[in-house]
Parts: structure tokens; sequence; C-alpha cells
């Protein structure tokens, strides 16, 4: 299928292109970018007049809840999420239900993403045996199998001596393990220490959890020679931390969620379970640090932290309340309203969640790495076209996600999707 | 962030539920007091009641266990004529596996007029509130460490009772502060009605630094957090606070903190001695003191009864 894409406005934060122009597409990849010889003779032809013709979003932490929670998301309605949001690429966590942690489920997950014709997946292998921090997984399977890299999701290796090899082990063959900075004991808390969490009597996780968990694994990397990207830093010691290390030498990335990046501890407001979320929200000098990390460089991308939570997983008690917010659909809003908050603006706002994030994935994305975030002629077609003056109103209910939750409820966002490629094929279209 | 409106007020900013203390104007605090002195009397009366929740369905809803508080809101309920009805849930629906929304509804539609809830969460209920139909009222009987509001209002009253003046009181809370709802409960009535001096005594592990953002003085040292003081407030000490590391022993802790004859004569001679009950003697309190002459623990549990009839009529007569 021939597309031909007119009168768009096309943004390449990898190159800091931003002119007006038309994209050809044939075959799944962009042929013109700019002008478009006159006989490309297209099936289909859309007018993106007032739209940005951006690369399709790359997401670096997506739960898709299957297998095992498919009560709080299915492939379908997160994939549809995906897309709907502008969002082409995106990496799963392993903490689903078995964990992944064997390459049949991993080219299970694989394969049915693929059927559905819509974002690409990149699933993430757990780093040790059903995230238990004791057995190694079979890393060279999994690759084999699809995994761009290895982790613990959501549950810190305890055992000091484990985590040691298994960043020695995942060394010996280049792969990236991808941890988030949290100590196993001192992160049981369910909102940041503070005068928040204080005054509402809520268990704390003090910054300290962050940053012994930081110091550890850099350590670490320093004896074992292992590429680490960190996922979703919290607190600005913690960038304070990364920075240091970046500077240092040390082969180290790090993403921010859209969570940290807007909200602090405050919005939980009288116990709002919308905001349960980890890692916790913390105080505003801890959101002024990243977001001025993440204009620096020192933080290398936004990612949604997408986690679809049930009805009644979050109807309790803040403390039971399950943790997440549903965030595909808003990734590219919230990274236009930090742009146009910050100063950044639009391009540096693309700039986080296509280019850098891959560049975070590195060679894990195999022939599309040197084309995926980018615009390129020759190059895979994921584009997203947007609307960058629409304002709207985030409206849960309407997520396509089965999610519901989300913190942002209620907040009036930047850039609306108009519509989404990937590879070629018209993915996500608005109406 | 989107601004919200304080859940337990109407938009006159009229009390709807008693969920925390934190946020109630000093003078809707007096009011619920000067309330209370008119119930004290009928307490006195041989025909113990007084009209005002005739007709009306009062729930005890507690998911945790408290035959104290519980026993004082049944008596303060049928003291205003209200029908009562206790539910141990803690033993039954939550047992089986139901959710706190679904024993909700279900006893919503019992045509439940107010539930008094005591739930081992923090916000619970919130929840519960923002859930239930308009007309249903919420007191909140102790959520979590977050608050126990009419255990707030009911030390208020005591402290106004013997000390009339509350902007010229040095109060010292000892103990076990941070999972004391409590606690927090006293610091925001006390910070709300003008007291200066609100100091947090106990050790680093039960009273940590940042609770001076509640606007209270910390003190790691029994003699300086007492010293002059017109009110203590003991807390009382869980036993399970030594399985988290918090303690070493309950001995150790009676040593440092402790409330004996000889620490209490370092406070002023006419100083109060509180404790929210039940008492542990011989680990924050030593019995001399417990019941000697400067003791108000069993006057707060009659105040305390007054307390709650005046807020449970107090809502009652408000509207969402």
């Amino acid at each position: 299928m021939k597309i031909l894409i007119k009168n768009g406005r096309l943004v390449d934060p990898a190159t800091g292109r931003d002119t007006p122009g038309d994209v050809a597409i044939a075959a799944g990849r962009v042929v013109a970018l700019g002008a478009v010889n006159p006989d490309f003779h297209p099936s289909r032809t859309i007018d993106a007049s007032g739209l940005v013709v951006a690369p399709g979003l790359v997401d670096l932490a997506a739960r898709l809840r299957e297998p095992g929670h498919e009560h709080e998301g299915m492939l379908e309605s997160e994939m549809a999420a995906a897309v709907a949001g502008g969002v082409t690429s995106l990496v799963c966590p392993p903490d689903t239900d078995p964990p992944l942690d064997e390459p049949g489920l991993v080219e299970m997950l694989k394969f049915r993403a693929r059927n559905l014709n819509q974002a690409h997946l990149y699933p993430l292998g757990t780093l040790t045996r059903g995230l238990a921090g004791e057995v190694l997984t079979e890393m060279a399977e999994l690759v084999e199998a699809g995994c761009v890299g290895f982790s613990q999701a959501e549950v810190p290796i305890a055992d000091t001596q484990v985590l040691q090899r298994a960043l020695q082990y995942a060394s010996t063959y280049g792969y990236t393990v991808w941890l988030r900075p949290q100590d196993a004991h001192l992160g049981k808390g369910v909102a940041a220490s503070g005068a928040l969490a204080t005054r509402l009597g809520l268990s704390g996780v003090p910054v300290v959890a962050e940053t012994i968990a930081l110091h550890t694994i850099f350590e670490l990397m320093r004896v074992t020679g292992a590429r680490v990207h960190l996922c979703r830093l919290s607190s600005a010691a913690g960038i304070e931390l990364v920075r240091r290390a970046k500077a240092e030498g040390l082969p180290v990335t790090c993403d921010v969620s859209v969570n940290q990046l807007h909200l602090i501890d405050m919005d939980i407001g009288y116990f709002n379970a919308a905001m349960r979320l980890t890692p916790p929200l913390r105080q505003q000098r801890d959101r002024d640090a990243i977001r001025a990390a993440l204009a620096d460089g020192t933080v290398d991308a936004l990612v949604s932290d997408h986690t679809p939570v049930d009805e009644d997983a979050k109807n309790l008690p803040f403390a039971e309340a399950e943790p997440g917010s549903t965030g595909l659909e808003l990734l590219l809003s919230l990274a236009l309203k930090w742009g146009e908050e910050s100063g950044a603006g639009l391009s540096k706002a693309l700039a986080t969640v296509t280019c850098a994030p891959v560049q975070v994935l590195g060679n894990a994305l195999g022939s599309l790495a040197s084309s995926a975030g980018r615009l390129v002629e020759g190059g895979v077609a994921d584009l997203c076209l947007f609307d960058p003056t629409a304002r709207w109103t985030v409206e849960p209910r309407a997520f396509r996600s089965q999610g519901k939750h989300s913190p942002f409820a209620g907040f009036e966002l930047p850039g609306r999707v108009h519509a989404t490629l990937v590879a070629g094929q018209v993915a996500f279209e608005s109406k | 962030m989107l601004q919200q409106r304080n859940p337990q007020l109407n938009s006159n900013g009229e009390l709807i539920h008693l969920l925390s203390i934190e946020g109630l104007p000093s003078a809707v605090i007096h009011q619920i007091l000067d309330t209370a002195g008119t119930f004290l009397s009928v307490n006195d009366r041989e025909v113990k009641k007084v009209p005002l929740l005739r007709g009306k369905s009062v729930f005890n809803l507690f998911f945790e266990n408290s035959t104290r508080t519980r026993t004082t809101f049944e008596i303060a309920a049928k003291r205003l004529s209200a029908d009562v009805v206790n539910l141990d849930i803690a033993r039954s629906s939550a047992a089986k596996g139901e959710s706190l929304l679904d024993t909700i509804a279900n006893l919503s539609a019992m045509h439940a007029d107010m539930f008094v809830v005591r739930h081992s969460e923090s916000g619970a209920p919130y929840l519960i509130a923002k859930h239930c139909a308009p007309h249903v009222h919420v007191v909140n009987a102790g959520d979590g460490r977050h608050a126990h509001p009419t255990q707030g209002l009911l030390d208020m009253y005591t402290i106004r009772h013997y000390k009339q003046d509350f902007t010229n009181l040095t109060v010292a809370i000892v103990g076990d502060i941070v999972h004391s709802r409590v606690a927090r409960s006293d610091i925001h009535a006390l910070t709300t009605l003008g007291v200066p001096e609100i100091r947090a005594v106990g050790p680093k592990t039960l009273v940590p630094g940042d609770l001076n953002e509640m606007g209270v003085r910390v003190c790691h040292d029994m003699a300086e957090g007492i010293r002059g003081a017109d009110v203590i407030i003991m807390l009382r000490l869980q036993n399970e606070r030594m399985s988290g590391a918090m303690l070493p022993s309950a001995g150790e802790f009676f040593k440092n903190y402790g409330l004996t004859p000889e620490k209490l004569a370092l406070a002023k001679p006419d100083c109060i001695v509180m404790h929210p009950g039940p008492i542990n003697r011989g680990v924050e309190i030593d019995s001399a003191v417990a019941d000697g002459r400067q003791s108000v623990i069993l006057p707060q549990v009659t105040f305390g009864i007054a307390v709650r009839m005046a807020v449970m009529s107090t809502i009652a007569g408000n509207n969402a």
C-alpha cells in the first residue's frame, strides 16, 4: 500500500528538522520526505494540514498485563491504546503472571502482538527466574526469542551477590540490565517519606531507598562492566548520582515516568488512590530536579509507565490499592506539556519519547535501530500525526485501555493524535 | 494539581462527616465542645436520653477490633435515641473476602443513616464517605495511623475543662507518635486552637525529626520534653514495636520515657496527665501516676461520650 501524507509539518527531533512537507510511504517504508516526486501514485492520501508529522513514539515502560492479568488489560486493548496515543514501539516489563522468564512465553507474546499489526512489541525478560532473585534466567535463549534486555521489574534483588552475578553474566554477552533502583527493605512503604506521608499516616519510602540502590548498582557496574538502564527515577538525590555516574563514564542510561515529571505527593490530596504509584510521588524539589534533568540529558527518556489497574483493585484504601495508572494515551500530551512549561519546546519534548529511547535500546532493536524514532528516507514508516494546538480534557472512562484510572483525570493537556502509522499501515485514525 | 473540596464539609462549609480534625476551623471545634458540654448533664440525668437521632440507624463498622471505642460510640448513639447496629467486620464479611465497598453498599441498602468506621488502613473512611449515599454520614473512629478525630476532640474537651485557655499552654505528647492516629489528631486540634508549644517526645524511631513539619517541637529527651508542661498526653505502646526493631524492650522504654512521679515533678505542679487508653501500667505509665491526683484518664472517658454525642448530632443536622 502506498500512502502520501500531504502538507504536514515534518518534525524529526533526531536531526532537528522542522519543515513543511509531504511524506511518501511504500512497502512499509518512508520513500520520500519533504518534496515528493509527482509520479508517486498513492492509493491513499492523508491531508496533514495543521498537523505535526513526527516519528512514532517509543515507550520504554508499558505493561500490557498479558499473560496473567487479563482482567486488567489484554494485548488487544493495550495495543489499541498504544497506537491511539501515537506509540508505535513499546517495551514491556516482565512482571506478568507467569513472569517472562522462558523463551516460549516471550515467543507467544511476540507472535500474538505481531498478529495484531499494531505497535512493535519489545519484551524484557526477567533477570532471575520467577523474579525470585535467586537463579539466573537463560538470557541468550530469551534474547533469541525476542527480549531486548533483562529486568527485575518491581522486585528488587535483596541478595547483592546474586545481583553482582546477574550483571556479570549479562555483561558477558553485552545485554543491558534494566533496574528500578530501590532497596528491597527500605522500599516497602506506600508514599514518599515526607510531610504529606507523615500527616496522612501513610508508610513512607525514604529517598535513601533509591540512593542506596543506586550506589550498589554503580559499584557493581564498576567491577562488572555491565551496561544498566535505570528505570523511573524518583528523587533529586537519585538524579544527582546518575549525573555523576554519567560524568564518570559509566555505561548507564535512565528514564523517568510522566507521573514523576508532573505530579508530587501533595497531589494525593485526600487519599486519592489514582495517585498510588510506584515509585511514589515525591516532593516539589524532586520534581524540579527531574524536569531539569530531562532537559539537560541526564535523564535519557520519558516513559508512560502504563499499568492498567481494574476497578476492584483501585477502589480500596490508599495503601491497599494496587499501584499503577493508565498512561499510553497520555504520553505524547504529557511530553508536550513539559516541553511547553519548561521552555524546552516541541522538538526536544518529542525527542524524549522518540529518538532518545531508541538510543537506550541501541542494538537490541536489530534492523530497526537506524530508523525507529526518526524520520529517515528508507526507514520504517512508523509515524505519529498530531495536532499540536489541540487541547483536550483527560476523561479516563474514554480510554481505549482497559485500565480507567489516571492521576491526570480532569487535566487539560496539549496535543491530540490524529493518526498513527506502523510499518506503513494506518493503525489508528481519530474519527 | 486539581483542587479538591474537603470531603467532610458541604458546599456551605458545614460538617457532614467527621473524618479528620485537620482543616476544621477552630470555631467548629469549639462549637462541638460547647455542644458536648450540654450533653454532659444528660449523662447525669436519671433518664439519659435525648431524642435528637430518634428513628435514625447508626452502624458501628469496626474493621479492626476495639471494644472500648465501639462501646462509647454505642452509648453515645443510644443516648441520642438512635438505633444502633454493631458489626464486627474483622470477623465476618472481610474474612469471607467481601470488598470494603461491597460491604458498604449492602449496609446502605439496609437504610443506614450513619456509619461509625474503624479501619486499619489510613484513609479508609474517606473511601467510604466518597461512595456512600448523600444522606449517609461517616464518623471516623480511627483509621490506620492517620486520624482518630473524636479522641482528639475529647482530649480538647478535657484540656479546655481543666485549663480553660489554650493559648498559653505547653502540651507534651509522649511515646509512639509515628504510629499514633491519636497523636496526629491531637496535634491538628492543638495547633488549630492556638497552643503555642506542642512537644513530641520519644526516641527517634518513634518520633522522627520530620514530625516538626506538623508544627511540633521534637524532643528525644524526656526531661526536656515534659519540663514545665501544663498537659502531658501519654500514648499506648504497642507490643509489635519491639519486633519491628523500633525498640529493644518495654523495660528500656519505660526507663527512658515511662511517666513516673519523679519525672512528672518536672512538669508544672498543676499539670494534668492524659492517656487515650487502654493503659499499659509499667510500660508507658507508672501506676502511681495513672491513679494519682493529676491523672484525668477516667474523666476523659466520661467526656468522650458527650463529645461523641455532640459529633453525631452535629453532622446529622447538616445535609450534603
